[in-house]
């Protein structure tokens, strides 16, 4: 040690005093620095819990408002514009800039929706003496109204718009059209005035049904057949009558007429509240289908309008209350006008309704001056709002659904911008059976999208949860008693040395990508299990027994020969029984399928339990999800057995226990906890699990917890639809509820098990 | 005695142990299938012709390669509409039959009941075609410009130097294509990008405007002359063919430029067999896929896969040290900490289709869309990063790995005696020096650990990329030559997805799946090896820290 024989002086030249200046600059810097770490590893610490906590946060964010309540405003409220008296018609174009309404003598008026200053008017082209006697509207999308006069004719127009762009300004410019010409159509050939009408034009053909002054009810098809002089087809009449004035039980005065888009169905409603339902289908020979009361007894019927698609009645009472009615099939396949769901929340007469163009939803006002926004799918009141004191006579919604336009007996006109994003989802369509349109009875159904405009969106997510939990139960059922029972032998009973070897062979497994699992699942297991069903069975009762029978066996054998393999070594002993064991279940399984099952046991399932069969199914997620699983059900489970304190087992066997004995009545239930945990948390995956589900099932939202049926789960639904979904749509939002659902289910089964594992560990230390 | 038996409780303990032999021969069983199937696809296989008696009584000769066979009953068959005399059961073989663009199909199930005779001829060979897939026949021909100029005995050679010559040509035409003229494409475009920047920015001065012009018709000359070079290689690349028979007797004429390979498996010794089989294994894991990713290389899913877990370890790994070290050093121990450890555990255990669904609509709509507005407000309405992207889901991922990170840095800083921060701190060290110089260093194994275990994670999550960057094909790798060189923005192939696309999507999926097979076990290998790493770090770890405490 030279160093301390070197004397003090150096010593100090080496090294300044400690209260130099310089020496204090450095520790200045030193404690700057220290506190600058404590301050960053505290900012970069707590920023990285933020970032995980932000997930959840974010999750609820974008769903949030899917479940908040529509808001309006009102925008601007005026005198109607052009002549009094109520209007016939309120309408608005795309951009709900421009309103259009039809007033009672005939003249058409464009006005701009902020201040109710008209835009362009123009005075329908009647004929000389002809007044309007009826009217009835269209189609919303295509804009054609029907105008019944009193000559016997009728005279279709629209109101339409052009969008151009000079100046690359956006201008609207409305324009009256007159799609089957100028001229009236003759509907009467008595000339008696039409006092209902109803109307639809489609693509080949255009349908008038009208009531005459004299009570007879007319239908009238005009075919068109193409003209090339002329934008307006040249039409071909015919004519059927349907029912004339004091026919047997028709006694009450019609008061609506309804025909549907696809010219089909006919509704004759009655001032009684009765309603007598025409098959029109066929034009030459219409036939009575149904007559049914849309009211009780004492209550009017007050208004009657489509839902978009025309599937739906809605029907408004003199109580305020509005009744969707649509027909259902029966087991006999006769349809129906069944009420499917009821919206109670007004409590004076509607006096009109008013349905959303894309989406099912609709607008119904009363008589208070109250209008109320529903959903039809999701039977969901989203707003009430007085929006006049005098009672509504006319109402209009936009094409987008996001204002609306309201017409009270006063003569006044109010204009009221809506926020209405989501307003399909309610708790009862997420979860509970919904009634779908041209269902036969209400069901569970997840179907995000369709071709069709007026689709209803099925957004029930039980039909997935149902899925993601089958999927994870049958993956339990084998993985459970596998992982569990291979735990306890490693931790109890396997030599040390070979526990050496399986502990990491097998924990390593959990890292196995799961996409691997699934495509072996999907393209080698799959069709592997259809052609050898009754081996894997059978493989269920003959490897327990066949080890059974060769332990027993093997107890049997000399004992010189049995000590060759040393204690802790029979799961290695076991390797080839197993594999032969195995092998043998699978090639029983043709001679087994001859002889149990007529050759093929699909068929047999088929046709003797009813049992329809996929081939990529339950079982095979059950499989291929249950060994994803294993690892991490064996590797808890092994752990928790494992740290059981040594004295407790030793305490029993020295009391003579049996080493099984043992095991049961003690390590193991001291070790429950840390099972139930190495559970729940195997679940956890097993519910999230994304790729073996996506590729080793078919992916139908089926509610069947058959093994041989397949299933959809919320992660692969998720994996499926979530790139197609757009943006901050309602498809959207629920999906990310699904991943919120999801994260939850999780979160909780892993909490739970954490808190478990927690205490045992608290145990054992005192034990 | 049995009942003697069964009280002692044996036979359960060895139903205990049958659990674990079944575990054990799930794993392995399911490594050694994936083993067996992946590497077996590159050897050459012999190509059989057969003489073969269809259904109708006709004879037809068939060759190819035998990929399958298996026994059924003649029950299921005569089910299936195929006339069988015999009551046992039925051997039948899968057929390659190859000339997907003569017969249609590739493959096809033979009984062999119906097998009058089957040969290996020598001369039978293999072409391995950049269109239509394999082809099988005899090499009758090789033309120059339809001139013939081998046959017979002399053609195979003449095949083999010519083949050299268009192989050569056909990598000259892919380096010009995808480097010189790839690199003048982006450059235009980043022009166009920073002309529509000016506009927006109303910059009217003529200066940088003309700059652009003059560097536009620059790059615009260089292309004229590259694209010259172009077609004189695709001129001279399109001179040899050959002409093959194939199994009907027909003649096809193939250009050799669509020609990868053609060998002749039957005539190849033990030792040619083995170099081919080598240098396919290099091709697939150095070249790019072919044919809607069914044949060829996975070069493009390797490097997205490295390139993702590289840029995911570079922001996982300092995050999620942090975070432990503020947790086990810096916070206060208490019921606070005690929650956020749950949290973080837990947090390990949420499905990845989860983060998957945070980072499309945290990361790639909110953050992505608005750096879009913020920086790149020329490329407008086309997204820059408001679009799934590697960086997208390199920071996916980081998210879904960093509680591994935590919780295995945790466990090292834990298991660091505490008589050394006290030494260091006795010695005058500040905490952040004792830190910086002692407890780090030594937690640094655990740390690898976390890291590997993040990587072998990362390298195999599916799911959440399906969400946030990853494509089927992308049409250019995330690093060039082309500035910035790391093109974070852009999509990318991943392994793991290549599995699920080539096995799930792709059209031809019987064609495809030897190579599904491969790619699995490439990526096994990955990860085995990734955990094996880590365990064995642990574990000299525990035994570093054992001795410590001693």
């Amino acid at each position: 040690m030279p160093d301390s024989t070197a004397p003090n002086s150096s010593v100090a030249s080496v090294l300044s005093p400690p209260d130099s200046a310089e020496n204090r600059r450095r520790r200045r810097w030193r404690m700057l620095k220290d506190r600058m770490a404590t301050y960053g590893v505290a900012l970069g610490g707590l920023s990285v819990i933020l970032a995980i906590v932000l997930i959840f946060f974010y999750l609820l964010y974008v769903v949030l408002p899917l479940f908040s309540a529509a808001e309006v405003e009102r925008s601007a409220e005026y005198a109607l514009p052009g002549d009094g008296g109520p209007s016939l018609l309120l309408a608005m174009e795309e951009q709900a800039e421009i309103g259009f309404r039809l007033s009672t003598a005939g003249r058409a008026i464009f006005f701009n929706l902020t201040d109710g200053k008209p835009i362009n008017e123009v005075t329908l082209e009647l004929p000389p003496g002809a007044e309007i006697s009826s009217f009835v509207a269209g189609e919303p999308g295509p804009a054609r109204f029907a105008l019944g006069l009193s000559d016997g004719s009728a005279l279709i127009a629209r109101h339409a718009y052009k969008v151009t762009y000079p100046n690359d300004q956006r201008l609207i410019t409305p324009v009256l059209e007159y799609p089957l010409g100028e001229e009236p159509l003759e509907i009467d050939d008595d000339g008696e005035a039409l006092t209902h009408i109803a109307f639809q034009d489609g693509e080949e053909e255009a349908t008038v049904v009208a009531e005459t002054a004299d009570g007879r009810l007319l239908l009238t098809l005009f075919a068109k057949e193409e003209s090339f002089s002329d934008d307006v087809p040249e039409l071909e009449r015919e004519q059927v009558l349907l029912s004339f004035a004091g026919q047997q039980d028709e006694t009450a005065a019609i008061v609506q007429l309804l025909l549907d888009k696809e010219q089909r169905n006919l509704y004759v409603i009655r001032a009684d509240g009765s309603l007598i339902h025409w098959d029109v289908s066929d034009k030459a020979e219409p036939h009575q289908m149904q007559k049914l009361n849309l009211v009780d007894a004492g209550l009017q019927v007050t208004y009657v309008q489509f839902l978009t698609g025309d599937v739906s009645l809605l029907v408004g009472d003199s109580s305020g209350r509005v009744v969707q009615w649509f027909e259902v099939r029966d087991e006999r396949g006769n349809k129906t006008l069944t009420p499917i769901r009821e919206f109670t929340e007004q409590s004076f007469a509607i006096s009109g309704l008013a349905s959303e163009f894309a989406r099912k939803g609709f607008i119904a006002a009363d008589t208070s001056g109250q209008i109320a926004i529903y959903h039809s799918t999701a039977q969901r009141l989203l707003l009430e709002q007085s929006v006049s004191d005098a009672a509504i006579s006319g109402l209009a919604i936009a094409p987008r659904a996001n204002a609306f336009l309201a017409e009270d007996t006063n003569g006044r006109l109010s204009f009221w911008r809506v926020h209405n994003e989501h307003p399909e989802i309610s708790w009862s369509s997420l979860w509970g059976k919904v009634w779908y349109e041209s269902y036969e009875k209400p069901v569970y159904a997840w179907q995000s999208s369709s071709a069709s405009d007026d689709f209803e969106p099925k957004l029930s997510i039980t039909p997935l949860v149902y899925g993601t939990i089958k999927a994870a139960f049958y993956a339990m059922l084998l993985a459970v008693p596998l992982a569990i029972f291979g735990a306890i032998y490693t931790a109890y009973f396997m030599a040390p040395k070979m526990r050496q070897i399986v502990k990491p062979s097998i924990e390593t497994m959990e890292a196995l990508p799961t996409v691997i699992l699934g495509f072996l699942a999907g393209l080698w297991l799959a069709p592997l299990l259809e052609a050898h069903l009754p081996g894997i069975f059978s493989l269920l009762i003959v490897v327990p027994l066949g080890v059974l029978v060769f332990a027993f066996a093997w107890q049997q054998l000399p004992a010189r020969f049995r000590h060759r393999i040393p204690e802790g070594w029979d799961a290695a002993l076991l390797l080839p029984v197993v594999l032969i064991l195995g092998a043998a279940s699978f090639g029983m399984s043709e001679t087994l399928e001859a002889t149990f099952f007529s050759g093929d046991m699909r068929a047999w399932l088929h046709d003797e339990l009813g049992v329809g069969f996929d081939q990529r199914n339950a079982l095979v997620v059950g499989l291929a999800m249950g060994f994803a699983v294993i690892p991490t059900i064996f590797s808890i489970t092994e752990d928790a057995v494992f740290s059981v304190p040594k004295h407790l087992s030793f305490g029993s066997l020295a009391l003579g226990a049996t080493p099984w004995q043992t095991l049961i009545r003690v390590v193991i239930l001291t070790a429950s906890p840390g099972i139930f945990s190495a559970v729940m948390i195997g679940m956890g995956r097993a519910v999230g699990e994304t790729m073996i589900v996506l590729m080793a099932t078919g992916n139908t939202p089926v509610m069947d917890f058959s093994i041989f049926e397949g299933m959809r789960t919320l992660s692969a639904n998720i994996a499926v639809e979530m790139p197609e979904a757009e943006v901050d749509s309602t498809h959207y939002r629920v999906l990310f509820l699904a991943a919120l659902v999801l994260f939850s289910f999780t979160f909780v089964f892993n909490t739970l098990a954490e808190i478990v594992r927690q205490r045992l560990r608290v145990k054992y230390s005192s034990l | 005695m049995i009942k003697q038996w069964f009280k002692s409780g044996n036979p359960w303990i060895w139903l205990t142990a049958s659990a674990v032999s079944v575990s054990l021969i799930l794993v392995f069983g399911l490594l050694l299938l994936i083993a067996a199937r992946g590497l077996g696809h590159f050897w050459p296989a012999t190509v059989v012709e057969f003489d073969y008696k269809n259904a109708d009584q006709s004879t037809v000769r068939l060759i190819g390669e035998i990929q399958d066979e298996e026994t059924v009953s003649a029950q299921r068959l005569r089910d299936a509409g195929l006339n069988i005399e015999s009551d046992a059961e039925v051997t039948r073989y899968l057929i390659k039959t190859g000339n997907r663009d003569v017969d249609g199909q590739d493959f096809r199930w033979i009984l062999k009941p119906g097998i009058e005779a089957q040969r290996t001829p020598k001369t039978l060979m293999t072409v391995e075609r950049r269109e239509w897939g394999n082809l099988y026949g005899y090499l009758g021909a090789v033309q120059e410009n339809q001139q013939t100029v081998a046959e017979g005995k002399d053609a195979w050679k003449a095949l083999q130097q010519r083949l050299a010559r268009t192989t050569t040509l056909f990598t000259q035409i892919r380096q010009l294509e995808k480097g010189a003229i790839g690199s003048i494409n982006y450059k235009l475009e980043r022009l166009r990008l920073r002309e529509r920047g000016l506009e927006l920015d109303g910059n009217t001065n003529p200066a940088p405007q003309q700059a652009i012009k003059d560097e536009r018709a620059a790059l615009n000359a260089e292309y004229q002359g590259l694209q010259k070079q172009l077609s004189d290689l695709y001129t001279a690349i399109k001179r040899d063919q050959m002409l093959v028979t194939v199994s009907d007797g027909q003649t096809v004429t193939t250009p050799l430029a669509k020609v990868v390979h053609a060998y002749r498996p039957n005539a190849m010794s033990l030792l040619d067999k083995l170099g081919f089989y080598a240098a396919k294994l290099w091709e697939f894991v150095s070249d790019e896929p072919r044919e809607a990713n069914t044949e060829g290389g996975i070069f493009p899913a390797i490097f997205g896969t490295v390139m993702m877990v590289i840029i995911m370890s570079i922001m996982v790994v300092p995050f999620g040290v942090v975070a432990a070290v503020y947790l086990r050093e810096y916070a206060r121990q208490g019921p606070l900490t005690r929650l956020i450890r749950i949290a973080v555990n837990n947090l390990a255990g949420v499905p990845s289709i989860v983060y998957g669904v945070f980072g499309l609509g945290f990361f790639v709509y909110f953050l992505g869309g608005n750096l879009d507005q913020l920086f790149f407000p020329e490329a407008l309405p086309a997204p820059t990063f408001g679009t799934p992207g590697l960086m997208w889901a390199s920071l996916t991922l980081a998210l879904l790995t960093v509680p591994v990170v935590i919780v295995a840095t945790e466990e090292g800083l834990s298991r660091i005696p505490k008589s050394v921060r006290e030494g260091s701190l006795a010695l005058g060290a500040t905490k952040a020096e004792t830190l910086w110089r002692t407890v780090l260093p030594m937690a640094s194994p655990a740390i690898m650990t976390g890291l590997i275990l993040a990587i072998a994670r990362a390298a195999g999550e599916v799911a959440p990329l399906m969400l946030v960057g990853v494509v089927k094909l992308a049409p250019a790798l995330p690093l060039d030559g082309n500035m910035p060189f790391l093109h974070l923005d852009r999509k990318f192939m991943h392994l793991g997805f290549h599995i699920y696309d080539v096995g799930f999507q792709s059209p031809n999926v019987e064609a495809a799946r030897p190579l599904v097979y491969a790619t699995a076990l490439l990526l096994v290998l990955v990860i085995v090896v990734l955990n094996l790493a880590a365990i064995a770090i642990r574990n000299r770890l525990r035994e570093k820290y054992h001795a410590l405490e001693q």
